[in-house]
C-alpha cells in the first residue's frame, strides 16, 4: 500500500497508521522503512519468522521503543511525536504480551479493573466498584469467569480473557495479541476467536501476532507480512494459502509433499507390546521398522511424552514388555537406554535438551565422553574438536566459535545441536519429542531433512508432535494417543489430513 | 602467528585481570612499604598461603557443582583428630614413621567419609547442599569438642613438624603440597570426565542426567573429594601447629567461598578455574600480609578484603558493560 493511500481521505478510518519506521540496535537493523495500517474494528495478522521485526515494530507504535528520526505515526488520523508508553494507552492502544503480565494472587475482578481505579481520589480500594466493572468487561466479552476467584485458579485460556478485559477496562481501540493461541487448545481457540469477533463488532482493532499459519489464515482479514525487518507485502487473507504465506515469511518456496513410505517389511526395530503405567497410559502396542519415521499425536496430557520417558528408561513401566531388535529391553535408567542405542530428544529444549550456559562442544561431546579419552583416561580436546567439528559440518549447523554458549545459537541451530549430540552416540532408535518447538518455519524444513536423511539411513524414527501437519507431511504412519491409550493410525495420504485433525481435537 | 597468540589470551581474560591486579598490589606495598619486597614476606606468604588454600580448593568443587560445603573446616578438624588419635595410640612422642603414615591414612578416610555423607545425602535425598553441610558442620563441631572436651590435642614425633616448616630446594613444604594439590584439582576439573560432568551438573543438573551422565556419583564424588581434600588441610594444620584443636582455622570458613568468586567462580555453578582461584588466593595473602607490614591491625586486614572483593565485583560489571558495548 502507497503511503499516499494512507494519508488519504479515509485516514479517518485508520485506528493506526505509521510510515517509515526503521530502528537500529547497536548497528543491527531490526526494522527497515517498514509501513503499517489497521483499519478500525478489523483483525489483523502480522506474521514473520522470529527475529523479522514484529516484536520491535509493536514496541514502536506502543511507546516503548522510540524509532528513527523520519518515522511517520498517526493514530486515528492525527499524527503524534514523541510517543510514550502512557501516551500509547491514552491513545487506546493495548498490547497483551505473551507472558500476560497479570497478578496470580489477585482476584479476577482486580486483575481486570485494579488499573482503572488507581489514582482517584480518595486513595481506597473500592472492591465492589472493581466487581463491578469486571463483570460488565466480561459481560460485553459474552463470557463468564469468576470475578472473586484468585487469578492462578484460572487456566492459561481464561487468564487471555482476563488480559482482555483488562484492555478493555482501558478503553483499548486496537489490541494487539502476542502469539495468544501458542498454549490452547483448539475449543479454547475458538472460544477466543470468538471474543476477537465480539471486539470487531465494538469497533475495536485487533492484531494478532501468530505463528499458527492455518489459524492466521482463518481469523485475519488483512495479513502484513515481515521478514528481516522488512515489510514484505500486506495481503487480504482470502487470497492467501499456508504454503503461500510460508513462502512470504521465509522467502522460500515450500512444497507440501506426502513422503509417507510403506515401511512394513523392513526389519522391525521396536517393538513394544501392552505397556502401561499407572495413571499415565495404558496398553500401549506399536512396532517401529527400520528407517521408518513414526509419528504420534494427541492432545497435551496424551501420554505420548510419557511413553517416550519409559522408552528412555526415566520411569519404569507397570506391565508389558520392550524389545530393540529382537532383544528385551530392561532399562534402570536412561544410561541403559543410551548403551541399548535410543536417543531421545527432549521437548524442552532450554531445561532438558541441552545445557544452556555452557558451550556447544561441550553440549555435544557430553553424551559420548568415553570415545574422546585420550592418555591416562583423560580427555583428549584434539578429539573432541574433530568430534564438534564433524557434527556442525554434517547437520550443518551455523556456529560462531564451538567454546560460545549454545545459548547465544537460534532455535533451530540448537536443536541441531541436540540431533548432533544424540546422533553421535550412534542410536538405533531416535525419539523426537516436538522437535520444532520454538523452531522458526525456515528451520524447520530444514530440521526434518535432516530426519529424512537419517531415515534414509536406516534410523528408526519416533517422532511425536502437536504439529498435525508436520506430522504428515513427514512420517510414514500417524500414531493417535488419547487419554493414555493408542485409539487410532493413519497413513499420510491414504487418510486427508483433515479427517485426521478432525479425529484429534475431536 | 597473531592469530594463534590471540587464540592463547583467548578466555585467559580472567586470568590476565587477576596478574595485573596481583602487579598493582606488588607495587603498591612496594612503594609504600620498605621492607615489603624482600625475601622474608615472600616466605611468611609461602607459609601461610597452604592452609586456605586447601581449604579453598575444597571448596572449590562444590561450588563448581551448584552447591557449597560448610564443613570444611571443621571435616578438617576432625579428620586431624583421628590422625592424633592413631598418633597417640601408636606412641604419641615416639609414634615411627608408619604409625604416621597410618594416620595420615586414617585423616584421608574420614575427610572422604564427612564428604560422602554429605554427597549422598545431597544427591538422593535433594536436599540443599548449604542445609546438608551446615548440619554436618555442626555435627563434627559438636562430637569434635565431645571428644576433645574442647582442648588441645598434641604430642607428636618430632619430624611430624618438618612437613609442617620444613623446606624443599628453599621452597616450604606446605607450598608444595597446595601446589601438587592445585595441578591435581586443575588436570582433574579440566581433563578428566568427572570434571567435565562437574560442569555440566553445576549448570543445569537435569539435562546433565537426561544426557546420561550419572548425576548422582558425580555428586557424590564432588563432596567425597571435598571431604579429602579438607583432610589434607587439617594434617597439614596438625603438622604446622603440632596440635589439634577443634575450632581452629574456622576464620578461613567465607574466606574460601569469597577467594572462588575472587577467582571468577560463578556463584551459581558451572564455571570456574582453579588457577584464577590459586592467583586469587596469592593476591589476598599478599594484601594480608602487606597491610601487616605496614603496622596495619589484622582485625583492618580482614575488613579491607571485604572492600576489595566489593570493588572487584564492581570491577567486573563495568569491564562487562565496557566490553559489551564495544563493537565488535
Amino acid at each position: 500500500m502507497a503511503a499516499g493511500d494512507v494519508a488519504g481521505g479515509d485516514a479517518a478510518r485508520h485506528v493506526l497508521a505509521v510510515e517509515h519506521v526503521s530502528k537500529v540496535f547497536g548497528g543491527v537493523r531490526a526494522l527497515v522503512d517498514v509501513d503499517f495500517d489497521v483499519l478500525e474494528g478489523e483483525v489483523h495478522c502480522l506474521a514473520g519468522e522470529n527475529g523479522c521485526g514484529k516484536s520491535t515494530l509493536i514496541k514502536i507504535v506502543s511507546g516503548v521503543h522510540a524509532p528513527e528520526p523520519g518515522a511517520v505515526l498517526r493514530f486515528a488520523g492525527e499524527r503524534v511525536e514523541g510517543l510514550t508508553p502512557v501516551t500509547a494507552r491514552r491513545l487506546g492502544i493495548q498490547v497483551i504480551w505473551q507472558d500476560l503480565a497479570l497478578f496470580p494472587e489477585m482476584t479476577v475482578a482486580e486483575n481486570i479493573a485494579f488499573e482503572a481505579n488507581l489514582g482517584g481520589r480518595p486513595r481506597w480500594v473500592d472492591y465492589r466498584a472493581m466487581r463491578r466493572t469486571a463483570s460488565r468487561v466480561l459481560e460485553r466479552l459474552g463470557v463468564a469467569l469468576p470475578t472473586g476467584r484468585p487469578l492462578r485458579e484460572l487456566g492459561i485460556a481464561q487468564r487471555q480473557v482476563v488480559a482482555i478485559a483488562r484492555a478493555l477496562v482501558a478503553e483499548a481501540r486496537l489490541v494487539f495479541m502476542d502469539e495468544p493461541t501458542a498454549s490452547l487448545t483448539q475449543a479454547e481457540t475458538r472460544a477466543l476467536f470468538e471474543v476477537v469477533h465480539r471486539l470487531k463488532a465494538d469497533g475495536i482493532a485487533t492484531v494478532f501476532v501468530s505463528h499458527r499459519l492455518a489459524e492466521v489464515l482463518e481469523i485475519a482479514e488483512r495479513v502484513t507480512v515481515l521478514r528481516d525487518g522488512r515489510k514484505v507485502g500486506v495481503f487480504p487473507a482470502g487470497e492467501l494459502t499456508q504454503n503461500r504465506l510460508a513462502e512470504l515469511m521465509t522467502g522460500e518456496a515450500h512444497e507440501a509433499v506426502v513422503r509417507a513410505r510403506d515401511l512394513t517389511a523392513a526389519p522391525v526395530v521396536l517393538e513394544v507390546d501392552g505397556l502401561a503405567r499407572g495413571g499415565e497410559y495404558e496398553d500401549i502396542s506399536f512396532r517401529l521398522h527400520a528407517g521408518e519415521i513414526l509419528g504420534v499425536t494427541g492432545l497435551l496430557g496424551a501420554g505420548r511424552t510419557e511413553v517416550a520417558a519409559t522408552l528412555f528408561g526415566l520411569t519404569a513401566p507397570d506391565r508389558g514388555g520392550m524389545r530393540l531388535d529382537g532383544r528385551d529391553l530392561r532399562l534402570g535408567s536412561n544410561r541403559d537406554a543410551i548403551r541399548a542405542g535410543i536417543a531421545y530428544v527432549s521437548e524442552d529444549r532450554l531445561s532438558l535438551g541441552l545445557v544452556q550456559p555452557q558451550s556447544i562442544s561441550r553440549n555435544v561431546a557430553i553424551t559420548v565422553l568415553d570415545r574422546l579419552l585420550g592418555f591416562f583416561g583423560l580427555l583428549d580436546p584434539a578429539r573432541e574438536r574433530r568430534l564438534v567439528g564433524d557434527w556442525v559440518d554434517r547437520l550443518r549447523i551455523r556456529i560462531g566459535r564451538p567454546e560460545d554458549a549454545v545459548a547465544t545459537l537460534s532455535g533451530g541451530n540448537q536443536q541441531r545441536v541436540v540431533l548432533a549430540k544424540w546422533l553421535a552416540t550412534e542410536p538405533r532408535l531416535l525419539i523426537l519429542d516436538s522437535p520444532t518447538v520454538g523452531v522458526d518455519i525456515g528451520a524447520r524444513a530444514g530440521i526434518f531433512q535432516i530426519v529424512r536423511e537419517l531415515a534414509a539411513e536406516g534410523l528408526a524414527i519416533l517422532m511425536i508432535s502437536d504439529e498435525i501437519p508436520e506430522l504428515y507431511h513427514n512420517a510414514d504412519r500417524i500414531l493417535h494417543m488419547r487419554a493414555g491409550r493408542l485409539v487410532g493410525e493413519f497413513q499420510p495420504g491414504e487418510a486427508p489430513i483433515e479427517a485426521i485433525e478432525a479425529a484429534v481435537h475431536a | 602467528m597473531q592469530a594463534a597468540f590471540t587464540r592463547i589470551l583467548r578466555g585467559q581474560g580472567d586470568i590476565l585481570g587477576l596478574l595485573v591486579f596481583f602487579a598493582v598490589v606488588l607495587v603498591f606495598f612496594g612503594l609504600t612499604t620498605p621492607r615489603f619486597l624482600a625475601a622474608g614476606t615472600f616466605q611468611s606468604i609461602a607459609f601461610q598461603l597452604p592452609e586456605l588454600g586447601l581449604l579453598t580448593l575444597a571448596m572449590l568443587l562444590p561450588i563448581l557443582s551448584g552447591g557449597l560445603n560448610l564443613a570444611i573446616t571443621f571435616t578438617a578438624n576432625i579428620a586431624g583428630l583421628a590422625m592424633a588419635w592413631i598418633i597417640q595410640l601408636g606412641g604419641g612422642p615416639e609414634a615411627g614413621l608408619l604409625v604416621v603414615l597410618l594416620g595420615t591414612v586414617a585423616a584421608l578416610v574420614v575427610g572422604a567419609l564427612a564428604g560422602g555423607v554429605m554427597g549422598v545425602v545431597v544427591a538422593f535425598v535433594g536436599a540443599h547442599p548449604i542445609l546438608v553441610s551446615l548440619a554436618m558442620m555442626i555435627f563434627l563441631r559438636g562430637l569434635g569438642e565431645f571428644l576433645t572436651r574442647g582442648g588441645d590435642i598434641s604430642g607428636f614425633p618430632p619430624f611430624i613438624a618438618t612437613i609442617g616448616h620444613g623446606t624443599v630446594l628453599g621452597i616450604p613444604l606446605p607450598l608444595l603440597i597446595l601446589l601438587v594439590a592445585a595441578v591435581l584439582w586443575q588436570v582433574l576439573l579440566g581433563r578428566s570426565r568427572f570434571g567435565f560432568s562437574t560442569y555440566m551438573a553445576g549448570s543445569n543438573l537435569e539435562a546433565t542426567r537426561y544426557s546420561g551422565i550419572d548425576t548422582r556419583r558425580v555428586l557424590v564424588l564432588v563432596y567425597v573429594l571435598s571431604g579429602v581434600m579438607s583432610a589434607v588441610a587439617g594434617i597439614l594444620m596438625l603438622t604446622r601447629f603440632n596440635s589439634v584443636r577443634v575450632g581452629h582455622g574456622e576464620a578461613y570458613l567465607l574466606i574460601t567461598v569469597l577467594a572462588c568468586f575472587l577467582g571468577g567462580v560463578d556463584p551459581f555453578g558451572g564455571f570456574g578455574r582453579t588457577a584464577a582461584v590459586v592467583l586469587a588466593l596469592v593476591i589476598l595473602q599478599t594484601i594480608a600480609s602487606g597491610l601487616n607490614l605496614m603496622g596495619a591491625h589484622q582485625h583492618l586486614a580482614t575488613a579491607l578484603w571485604g572492600v576489595f572483593l566489593i570493588a572487584v565485583m564492581v570491577g567486573r560489571w563495568v569491564w562487562q558493560r565496557w566490553n559489551w558495548r564495544a563493537p565488535g
